[in-house]
């Protein structure tokens, strides 16, 4: 969106109105909205409750009010998907609900998921000019969910209007967030969408690995059925590379394609006892419980490993849904182990937040050095060396360095590993001509998207091995983007 | 959703199932598998392809009852669906022409074995196979097998059948009439490690094909992980062939059992 365009739609009569109803002094003066949350004792009695419960229209209403409504808005500039940021909250002011959600929906498919899961303290609301008047952020995150709920919730969710069918043929491999990004641009534009997903269900991470205390299935189900809504095709269990080789979507008849398949590969730590039962990636655990419903009440087949004394290594945000997981699964003590310090962990402040308030023990420098097992095989200790820190490392953070000889040994008799992800290897092995990197992910012009195979387009973790779902849709945007120019030559 | 077109019973426990599944038919190669979800509720299970039928568009899974999920699979009948079913997955077995295979199959172990069997004689080799399991009603497959290899042994634990003894007595007694270029075992894992022992003996390059707990199947989880060579590999997307000699055989039996409490107590609930 350009400058003049942002600056016309705030020229508008309405918006001008509502801006003079209150003064900036008295909109600085109100206080950020706290969002109502289930507490830590109930929460973690239950899967499905969101711990965040949204806000109500009198709070949104409200929050909104504490929008200055900047004629530059620096919010906009740290949005990857480029919302309308100030015009929707402005609509919200307005209680122009429907106005407000369709805002947002021109440029952003998925918004009930990125007002969850965005960490917009470091975009949206990183960006806020509040923030250099020394006031809190608006609160951009609650509202954007608020919009998307509150249209699911009215029954009356509305599948954008698409462009005539112009012909063509594309298709996804994955079904996560930038897949879904790319589906919904591509079939706005009049083309023919197939997404491929690997699994049986639809919607990648946002399924198997985000848990429904934080987003729940429901959600992301009723942002897929928009796009089924709009035309487009799922096909769940084919794996592209696989099942259908790349000569095969050709003959299907596939002008081209989008590679959003995702940061598969659980990375672990390659130290003694690893491999003893009880020990596993966060992947498998989350997608043992989130996708097969393991440990999760009656009829489900998958089993899950309940642990007494719980132990998740690593500290980003899967890190601490495994954590606030485990939690839930009745274990008694979960600890959480972080080489580096409290100031360091790289999850969100939110998520850190939610896992101390439900009682996990965050056990920082620390770093697993080996696990003991009993006479079975099963996991029943782990041995931390004690880490401190040292100078700043390329990452800009200070490093952890082993303070020699130093370790403590703690009971575990489940280990999740959660130290991060490497690019699924299906389409790299399997489409020939793609130039890949030495971390295994999809080179691609960093503005176009486009690959060394001129038809195939890649976005989200198998390009940045291991980002954020609103980074993925990004990548999707642009992706989609590109390949209609590309396509239209 | 993926209809059954054939059903045949080897023995009470060991079934044969006929799958509609024209992309995984055209796509698969030996020693490849898919993995079978039964039911919205259902576990995803792994499955080695035994045959496939590119014409009837078709892949056979032989599929013996031992679990909640594998009684579900088998009690569906002809014109039922499979919920979700995926594949081909994993590595395809190395075919070249190596002089003479000895092909060991133990149990339903022999299904997995079929289509590796057919692939190596087609590539030129001279194949010995053997056919291993506790009792003569437990002998699948030896009609198909025959017609792809030189040579049959059978061997049965009670003698019911062939010669008495468990697979390694006929390992021993190929490999002391001729040289063996070759081997490939598929079984159970404790029958796999012994086969794997004997031929390391006589240092015969030795493939076993192992069928781990998985979730996904594509690389995603690492449940299936074992310890070749002294690494960390992952069954589903190195595998499931691995150098037999090189694979610890006591930590994949260790690690089966992870869920063996969990897997009992839901046998007990679904035969109630």
């Amino acid at each position: 969106m350009t400058k003049e365009e942002i600056l016309a739609l705030r020229n508008e009569p309405w918006r001008d109105e509502l801006r003079k109803k209150m003064s900036p002094k008295d909109r600085g003066a109100l206080e950020r909205v706290k969002m109502p949350e289930l507490t830590p004792d109930y929460r973690v009695t239950t899967f499905t409750e969101e711990v965040q419960q949204g806000l109500t229209k009198e709070m949104a209403v409200a929050e909104a009010q504490r929008c200055l409504d900047c004629a530059d808005p620096s919010c906009m500039k740290g949005c990857p998907v480029g919302i309308n940021i100030p015009t929707f909250v402005k609509q919200i002011e307005n209680e122009d609900f429907e106005g407000a959600i369709a805002t947002i929906k021109l440029t952003s498919s998925l918004p009930a998921v990125c007002g969850r899961v965005c960490p917009q303290e470091k975009q949206c609301e990183g960006n806020c000019i509040k923030l250099k008047m020394k006031q809190k952020p608006v609160a951009i995150g609650y509202l954007e969910r608020f919009a998307a709920d509150y249209e699911r919730e009215s029954g009356k969710m509305k599948a954008p209007k698409c462009a005539p069918k112009n012909g063509k043929k594309v298709c996804t491999v994955g079904s996560g967030p930038s897949a879904l990004a790319f589906a919904a641009d591509m079939i706005k534009l009049g083309y023919d969408v197939t997404v491929f997903e690997a699994l049986h269900e639809i919607g990648g991470v946002l399924k198997y690995g985000i848990p429904e205390f934080r987003l729940p299935n429901s959600v992301v189900d009723a942002e897929i059925n928009t796009l089924r809504e709009m035309g487009v095709d799922f096909q769940p269990n084919t794996i592209v590379g696989k099942t259908i080789s790349y000569e095969q979507l050709h003959e299907m008849g596939f002008d081209g394609i989008f590679v959003g398949s995702g940061a598969g590969l659980p990375r672990f730590m390659n130290i003694p006892g690893e491999n003893l039962i009880g020990v596993m990636s966060s992947n498998e655990y989350l997608t043992r419980i989130n996708l097969m419903g393991a440990g999760r009440g009656q009829g489900f087949d998958t089993p899950v490993l309940k642990g007494k004394n719980v132990v998740v290594c690593g500290g980003g945000n899967t890190a601490m849904d495994s954590a606030r997981t485990a939690k839930r699964m009745g274990a008694e003590t979960v600890t959480l182990v972080y080489r580096r310090g409290l100031d360091e962990l790289p999850a969100r402040a939110e998520e850190v937040h939610h896992a101390m308030e439900e009682g996990i023990d965050f056990h920082v420098l620390h770093n697993p050095l080996e696990y003991h097992g009993d006479e079975n095989g099963r996991v029943k200790e782990a041995v931390l060396q004690v880490m401190e820190l040292g100078e700043p490392d390329a990452s800009g953070r200070r490093s952890p360095v082993p303070v020699e000889g130093k370790t403590e040994t703690i009971p575990a008799d489940l280990v999740v590993v959660a130290i991060g992800v490497s690019p699924n290897p299906i389409i790299p092995t399997n489409f020939k001509g793609l130039e890949i990197s030495k971390k295994g992910t999809i080179v691609v012009g960093e503005e176009t998207m486009q690959s060394a195979v001129k038809d195939v387009f890649a976005g989200g973790d198998i390009v940045r091995g291991g980002a954020t779902v609103i980074l993925a849709m990004g990548d999707g945007r642009k992706a989609a983007a590109n390949m209609d120019e590309y396509l239209k030559k | 959703m993926n209809k059954i077109v054939a059903k045949e019973y080897f023995s009470e426990n060991v079934v044969r199932l006929e799958i509609e599944a024209p992309l995984i038919a055209k796509s698969r190669k030996a020693g490849n598998f898919v993995i079978v979800k039964i039911g919205d509720k259902g576990e995803r299970i792994p499955l080695t392809i035994s045959d496939a039928n590119i014409e009837k568009g078709t892949i056979d899974l032989v599929v013996q009852r031992i679990g909640v999920s594998s009684r579900k699979l088998t009690d569906l009948n002809v014109g039922d669906y499979v919920t979700d079913l995926v594949g081909p997955l994993g590595r395809a077995t190395e075919i070249e022409n190596f002089g003479t295979v000895l092909a060991c199959g133990g149990g339903v172990g022999v299904a997995p074995l079929l289509p590796i069997v057919e692939a190596m004689k087609k590539a030129g080799n001279r194949v010995i196979s053997i056919l291993a399991a506790r009792s003569k009603d437990l002998i699948i497959l030896e009609d198909q097998m025959r017609k792809w290899s030189d040579e049959v042994i059978i061997m049965t634990d009670d003698g019911s059948y062939g010669e008495k003894g468990n697979v390694t007595v006929g390992m021993e007694k190929a490999i002391a009439k001729e040289k063996i270029d070759k081997a490939i075992v598929i079984g159970p894992t404790i029958m796999m490690k012994f086969a794997s022992l004997t031929t390391k003996k006589y240092e015969i390059p030795t493939v076993a094909s192992l069928n781990t707990i998985m979730v996904d199947g594509t690389g995603m989880c690492g449940a299936c992980r074992v310890t070749v060579d002294g690494k960390t590999r992952f069954v589903c997307v190195d595998g499931p062939e691995f150098d037999a000699h090189k694979i610890d055989f006591d930590e994949v039996m260790t690690r089966m059992r992870a869920y063996k409490a969990e897997e009992t107590a839901a046998l007990a609930e679904f035969t109630k």
